[in-house]
């Protein structure tokens, strides 16, 4: 194997030799990820069904979740090393993700809630469902298919920003991207950078049939 | 407080009513006017009283205030003499059936189960709430083993309709609120689903409170009306009969407006009427019969009944002449038309009667076999009738008082 081959012959064989490498990576992201997406559904529909019918505690939770996405995520990392009780490594990139994962979840379970018809939540109330009942029985379900969308964009997006966790020790693919930035010498380097970046375009395709999968099982047929 | 509770259950002991309001408001917040002020009321069991009135006077927000969707501001609300204005909400709205305008069936569950929500919430035995879904089905005109694994959304407006009665009856309440529940459909399938709705009240003899803008509805369907104004102040609480007789002011019988006497015509039905015979003959009589009948009867036609009694056709003299006196008899003549069933109105009645051959309304029973007719002298006098008896009502009532 020359040193004139073509990339993708150099990440063959890169592949042939550390594929148990970029498989034990992927399933780090995979797992990193669904904790973060996990967590971040609990926090953001609990935030969205607390809010969702007062128009200042909604704004304020809308702009807050929408402010943590602007923030730089190689900044935030780098914030977090500082910050005891995170510091370096997995538990700091958990934080980091289910932050930037809340907009989409949030912002999609308000809207979803309150589209819901007034017409069905009152009958509803008429026929003596209590909060909690039309909350569990009516509103959610009937919103179900827009706070999954938010969760489906949440995960694409942390799927994403999970490999820059790397770069304060993080699991995940990131790993081989930074190890192949950092050698930028080395004859892998350029395999490297590219096995990692191929692996979380093909993890985002496969959480993307997931999900597929999962409305079709999850919606009911009614509102399908 | 308790012994005021005391007081007003003692004053209900012995009154028929099922629901009493008592000085009942509505101030809506960040409002000076109420939206409904002082508004006392008796609503007697077993009828239907309906709440009319023009847009924003309030009859929707009275009527939401009886199963505390909106809670009252003042005033008390009684349930079968049971003060029930601070019970827990819930389960007094498990108590009261509730039929909206957009009807608000809930799209992600079947018939079935949007039939069987309240049943649930109340933990009645799987069996007993499958019994139940298929009897309320049938019950409103529709067949369990088609419609119940269906979504709302399959179904039509009237079908929705009917599964929204079919849903606030499921716990057999006694008492159903209904808002304009037949606004938004049709107005062929509204007529056929409010006739549907009185033949089954005639069964289930509910106390509901009906909430409409249309005082055409109020008539056909109220056992008695009561004509809101502005914040729900009552102008007139009556029967129709008296409401259209006899408005209680200028704001009623504007709000009648024109035609109170056509709109009477409403009130009557025809089994009310006493029917006038006409001659008829079966479908096997020669064209010798029918001759004879004729010459013996002061009419120009005679009506042909097949064998089980259903009118088929009019038939004259010269309607014989012109045919074969072999031809049957079912093959000459005209068609008859303008039949009606014995809970038709008289409004219905008289709108068959007029594009009639004969100027009169053949009544059949519910087996289409024929009962008699009706002709405009019937309805004259029917209607002269009301308006007597009426006018002698008050005259009595008036020196009595």
């Amino acid at each position: 194997m020359s040193r004139e081959n073509s990339w993708w012959v150099n990440l063959w064989a890169y592949l042939e030799l550390r594929w148990d490498l970029v498989l034990e990576d992927a399933i780090d992201h995979v797992v990193i990820v669904v904790i973060s997406v996990a967590l971040a559904t609990i926090i953001g529909v609990a935030l969205g069904v607390a809010t969702y019918r007062t128009q200042r505690p909604r704004d304020l939770v809308l702009a807050v979740t929408g402010t943590f996405l602007t923030i730089p995520s190689l900044a935030l990392f780098g914030i977090f090393i500082a910050v005891p009780g995170l510091g370096l490594g997995g538990r700091s990139v958990v934080v980091a993700l289910v932050m930037y994962g809340l907009l989409p979840i949030v912002r999609n379970t308000i809207v979803g809630l309150r589209e819901v018809d007034s017409a069905v939540v009152e009958s509803a109330q008429g026929m003596g469902l209590g909060r909690r009942q039309r909350l569990l029985r009516v509103e959610l379900p009937l919103a179900w298919p827009v706070i999954l969308t938010g969760i489906r964009v949440s995960t694409l997006i942390l799927i994403g920003i999970a490999a820059i966790g790397a770069y304060i020790n993080g699991p995940g693919l990131g790993e081989e991207i930074f190890a192949g930035l950092a050698n930028l010498s080395s004859v892998t380097a350029l395999s490297d950078v590219i096995a990692g970046t191929l692996g979380i375009v093909v993890l985002a395709i496969l959480f993307d049939l997931f999900y597929v999968g999962v409305s079709r099982i999850t919606i009911p047929k009614g509102i399908r | 407080m308790m012994s005021n509770g005391q007081q007003s259950g003692a004053r209900t002991n012995g009154s028929e009513s099922k629901i009493r309001l008592e000085n009942l408001s509505k101030t809506f917040p960040g409002q000076h006017e109420p939206a409904v002020d002082d508004l006392s009321m008796e609503i007697p069991e077993g009828e239907i009283v309906i709440f009319v009135g023009p847009s924003g006077c309030g009859k929707t927000t009275t009527m939401k205030l009886i199963n505390r969707i909106i809670e009252p501001t003042g005033g008390r609300i009684f349930l079968d003499g049971e003060d029930v204005t601070k019970v827990n909400p819930d389960h007094l709205r498990r108590r009261i059936g509730y039929v909206i305008q957009q009807i608000g069936l809930f799209p992600h569950v079947t018939i079935a189960d949007n039939i069987a929500t309240v049943p649930r919430l109340l933990s009645w035995d799987k069996k007993r709430i499958n019994d139940r879904v298929d009897e309320l089905l049938t019950t409103v005109g529709m067949d369990p083993g088609q419609y119940r694994n269906r979504y709302p959304k399959e179904l039509s407006g009237g079908q929705r309709q009917r599964v929204g009665v079919a849903r606030a009856m499921s716990a057999d309440p006694d008492v159903m609120l209904m808002d304009e529940p037949f606004g938004a459909i049709d107005p062929i399938t509204r007529d056929r689903l409010q006739n549907e709705f009185l033949r089954l009240q005639e069964q289930i003899k509910k106390t509901i409170v009906f909430v409409t803008h249309d005082i055409d509805e109020a008539i056909k369907m109220g056992d008695r009306i009561a004509i809101l104004g502005d914040q729900s102040r009552i102008a007139q609480f009556d029967t129709p009969e008296r409401i259209l007789v006899d408005p209680a002011n200028d704001y009623v019988a504007d709000f009648i407006g024109r035609g109170a006497s056509l709109k009477r015509l409403s009130l009557s039905r025809v089994r009310d009427l006493e029917l006038h015979q006409w001659p008829t003959t079966a479908e096997s009589a020669s064209h010798d019969d029918v001759n004879r009948l004729l010459d013996a009867s002061d009419q120009s036609a005679v009506l042909v009944l097949d064998d089980q009694q259903r009118p088929v056709q009019w038939v004259n003299a010269e309607h014989l002449r012109r045919a074969t006196p072999d031809r049957p008899l079912r093959e000459i003549g005209l068609p008859a038309d303008a039949v009606v069933q014995p809970n038709a109105t008289l409004s219905d009645t008289l709108n068959e009667m007029l594009t009639a051959r004969y100027s009169c309304a053949i009544v059949v029973d519910s087996d289409r076999a024929y009962q008699g007719i009706v002709d405009i002298d019937t309805i004259n006098e029917a209607v002269r009738g009301m308006r007597l008896a009426e006018q002698g009502r008050l005259r009595e009532e008036i020196s009595s008082s």
